[in-house]
């Protein structure tokens, strides 16, 4: 007990962290009113990517502390806390995407009636991809995600106090009922925000696509936002290179885990040849849009995947941090370049997308300080395993 | 006891903790030729031994980036130089087709490069005159007990200190491990060796001869000879007669198949047939390849009866004779389509407009033979 007083006390954040992030977040929410009233088009395609970008965050980190709990994990329980910040994020990221749900017009061509009539591929869809029933699925996403961050994040929380051994047992069962969940509805998210731009497009790999971009980019963030509470010594120096190192082995997996997927996507649609498929590679290999591809290839896989290659490399907090920082980049780039072609024949990039980068920035920057705030403690005290976690050796 | 040579002090450990900081006292006592044994991996022992970081991963690197290279180019090689083949509309050059591949190969690579690598240049693996080979503390330490090996050869190295050193680390038992005498040789040759290789054979023999030759043709690794399916040119029970092959309903015409009227009367074919293609370039193009396929090794590439075959069938006479010049084109179709002595009716082989099209280059062939006046001035 003495220990976890004297050591686990929380510090809070500066008040220059709050000052900064209302400003980023002023002049991006400022970008984005502006670009509503330039081009809507370019804004609502924009609002989509940052939604998804938000998503994948929240429920990455759902993902992670679900997994953590059906593995049984030790080395991740001094991460959880950071964990459970994003979690909580998962309300606020849907009252966000309710402006999606406005600005549908403007994003999925399928919602209009002359293309309903002249299209007869759209048409077939219609009983999936038809507004009430993608409305209705928006709130049952909106359901599900924050029932289980709820509960997951309130069993958590309640067991600082009453260091109850038997939350830990209710949250692997939560988490086993989460994970079947999480693959269906991600699946659907993806079918829904990312692919149903091209509605004539499909391919049966893309939910796996978007997992694999959506764990890749939590983790990064639980990284970097580690990173830079432990060199400031929010955690008393408490973590270990060790923990590290495992956080920087997870990133560099899940660098593997997309370029494996993103390349079968690819693999097969280039095999099979079939234009009914190929039109939308086609479409992002020319226009100006390859651009996106190759940052794509070497951003998001080859760049990331030598710098995290040496065994040193994944226990170097400076290394880890910048890695972290460009992977969740290329995940935002990662979106943009599955959406936005579907909007726009030539390449678009300027201001209005910058804007929205720092808007994004912002969001996650003010919902991280007020959810961080409102912990009472940085690490879960309470947990069974804090103690092998804290002693955990590689 | 007194001639041997002192190969090193080794001590048993019992704990893994215990362990890290006796070796940690080691290195920052000066000792620099020492060794730890374990039976496991042991997490943070090079940095407490002060090893460099093993160049290991630079062999894994080195071997997977050439297993990938290796892969490119032999598939290169393959595909592109030795034996071009167009597969699924794809270029001969296709470089995601490749990429499966390479992966693969260099995972594979790396991995047998690695390990054998860290066998036989690092463990220098036949060798096993190594003095703690075979020795008591060497049994432990493969087993459950941790060791700490320091060689008589360093420079700060003293028998009774360095043994009074490991006890105060904490050492259940220390040994003194001597240099062997004579390299002992390998028993590959004992009498003991050879009769279990000669077991061992046998018994592998024996039981790959069981299970090719008896076991898969046992229930129920026979299963699967036996289904219940019609094979081809198997026998039809459901027929009456049961018979291996159905005959088309009477008055069948198979599609794109007129049948031939005249087969018996070459007098009418003459008379009635007319040459149904005018000598385009086209046709005589088709005729031209027919004719050198089919009639050429016969009646010779210019119509002469001078045949490739070398006697073993006999020669046809040659085309330009005046009755074959002077016979109307339905009179040589009729030849071709139901043939005509020795030769074979070839109406199965050649489709009907390739026929004509063979009668249009046969006269070409006899008017560049017997060119009419016209032609000559």
């Amino acid at each position: 007990m003495s220990m976890e007083q004297t050591l686990l006390q929380k510090k809070s954040l500066p008040d220059k962290f709050k000052k900064i992030s209302f400003l980023i977040f002023g002049i991006g929410l400022l970008t984005v009113i502006i670009s509503f009233f330039v081009d809507s088009h370019r804004f609502a395609f924009n609002y989509n990517i940052l939604f998804s970008f938000l998503v994948s965050i929240a429920l990455g980190n759902m993902f992670l502390f679900a997994i953590e709990y059906l593995a049984g994990a030790v080395w991740s329980t001094v991460f959880r806390r950071i964990n459970e910040i994003f979690i909580s994020f998962v309300p606020f990221v849907m009252v966000i995407g309710i402006v999606v749900l406005l600005e549908m017009h403007s994003i999925f061509h399928w919602t209009y009636k002359d293309v309903l009539e002249n299209d007869e591929i759209v048409r077939g869809k219609t009983p999936y991809l038809n507004e009430t029933f993608f409305i209705i699925r928006f709130f049952v996403y909106t359901l599900v995600w924050t029932l289980f961050a709820y509960f997951m994040r309130k069993n958590s929380l309640k067991q600082d106090t009453t260091y109850d051994q038997n939350l830990t047992y209710r949250n692997s069962k939560l988490s086993a009922f989460f994970i079947p969940i999480f693959a269906i509805t991600i699946t659907f998210f993806a079918i829904d925000y990312l692919m149903s731009t091209e509605p004539h497009w499909f391919s049966t790999i893309f939910g796996v696509y978007y997992f694999s971009g959506t764990v890749l980019s939590a983790l990064a963030i639980l990284t970097v936002v580690s990173i830079l509470l432990h060199e400031r010594s929010y955690f008393d120096k408490i973590l270990k290179p060790d923990h590290f190192y495992n956080l920087g082995a997870l990133l560099f997996a899940f660098v593997n885990f997309w370029a494996y997927i993103a390349f079968s996507q690819f693999l097969l649609i280039w095999y099979a040849n079939l234009p009914e498929e190929t039109f939308w590679m086609i479409h992002r290999w020319e226009n100006g849009w390859e651009i996106f591809s190759f940052i794509l290839i070497f951003g998001h896989f080859l760049i990331p995947y030598f710098a995290l290659l040496s065994q040193q490399a994944k226990s170097n907090l400076n290394r880890l941090k910048i890695v972290s920082i460009w992977l969740l980049i290329m995940h935002y780039v990662d979106i943009y370049w599955l959406t936005m072609p579907s909007g726009f024949k030539q390449l678009v990039f300027g201001w209005i997308e910058l804007g929205f980068i720092v808007f994004c920035v912002g969001i996650i920057m003010i919902l991280f300080y007020y959810r961080y705030e409102r912990m009472k403690n940085i690490i879960p005290v309470g947990d069974p395993k804090l103690k092998r976690s804290l002693e955990f050796k590689l | 006891m007194e001639n041997k040579i002192l190969y090193s002090v080794s001590g048993i450990f019992e704990d893994v903790n215990k362990l890290i900081s006796a070796v940690k006292t080691v290195t920052d006592s000066g000792y620099t030729k020492f060794d730890v044994h374990s039976p496991y991996p042991i997490h943070g022992l090079p940095q407490a031994m002060k090893l460099k970081p093993s160049k290991l991963g630079w062999v894994t690197l080195v071997f997977g980036l050439s297993g990938a290279l290796f892969a490119f180019l032999f598939m290169y090689w393959v595909n592109v130089i030795d034996y071009p083949l167009i597969v699924g509309g794809k270029p001969f050059y296709q470089l995601p087709a490749y990429v499966p591949v390479m992966f693969e190969v260099t995972v594979l690579s790396a991995a047998v490069f690695t390990v054998a690598w860290m066998l036989f240049i690092m463990f220098k693996f036949p060798n096993n005159s190594h003095p703690l080979i075979d020795t008591e503390y060497m049994r432990k330490v493969s087993v459950d007990k941790y060791g700490i090996t320091i060689q008589a050869s360093d420079p700060i190295f003293d028998l009774t200190r360095a043994k009074e050193f490991l006890q105060s680390l904490g050492a259940s038992e220390v040994f003194e491990i001597y240099f062997r005498e004579s390299n002992v040789k390998p028993k590959i040759f004992d009498k003991k060796f050879i009769l279990f290789l000669g077991i061992t054979s046998l018994i592998v023999s024996g039981v790959t001869y069981f299970i090719l030759n008896h076991l898969l043709f046992m229930s129920p690794f026979n299963w699967m000879h036996e289904q219940f399916r019609l094979n081809p040119q198997s026998k039809l029970t459901f027929t009456k007669p049961e018979t291996t092959n159905l005959t088309p309903v009477e008055g069948t015409v198979a599609r794109g198949f007129l049948p031939y009227p005249y087969t018996d009367r070459p007098d009418l074919a003459e008379k009635n047939l007319i040459n149904p293609l005018l000598p385009t370039e086209k046709t005589l193009k088709v005729g031209k390849e027919k004719y050198l396929t089919f009639c050429s090794p016969c009646h010779g590439n210019f119509g002469h009866g001078d045949s490739r075959l070398k006697g073993q069938f006999p020669n046809p006479p040659t085309l330009h004779s005046d009755k074959l010049r002077n016979m109307k084109d339905g009179g040589i179709y009729h030849i071709i389509t139901v043939g005509q002595n020795i030769m074979p009716g070839y109406a199965s082989q050649i489709s009907s407009d390739e026929r004509w099209a063979i009668v249009h280059y046969i006269r070409v062939l006899q008017r560049a033979i017997n060119p009419k006046e016209s032609d000559l001035k």
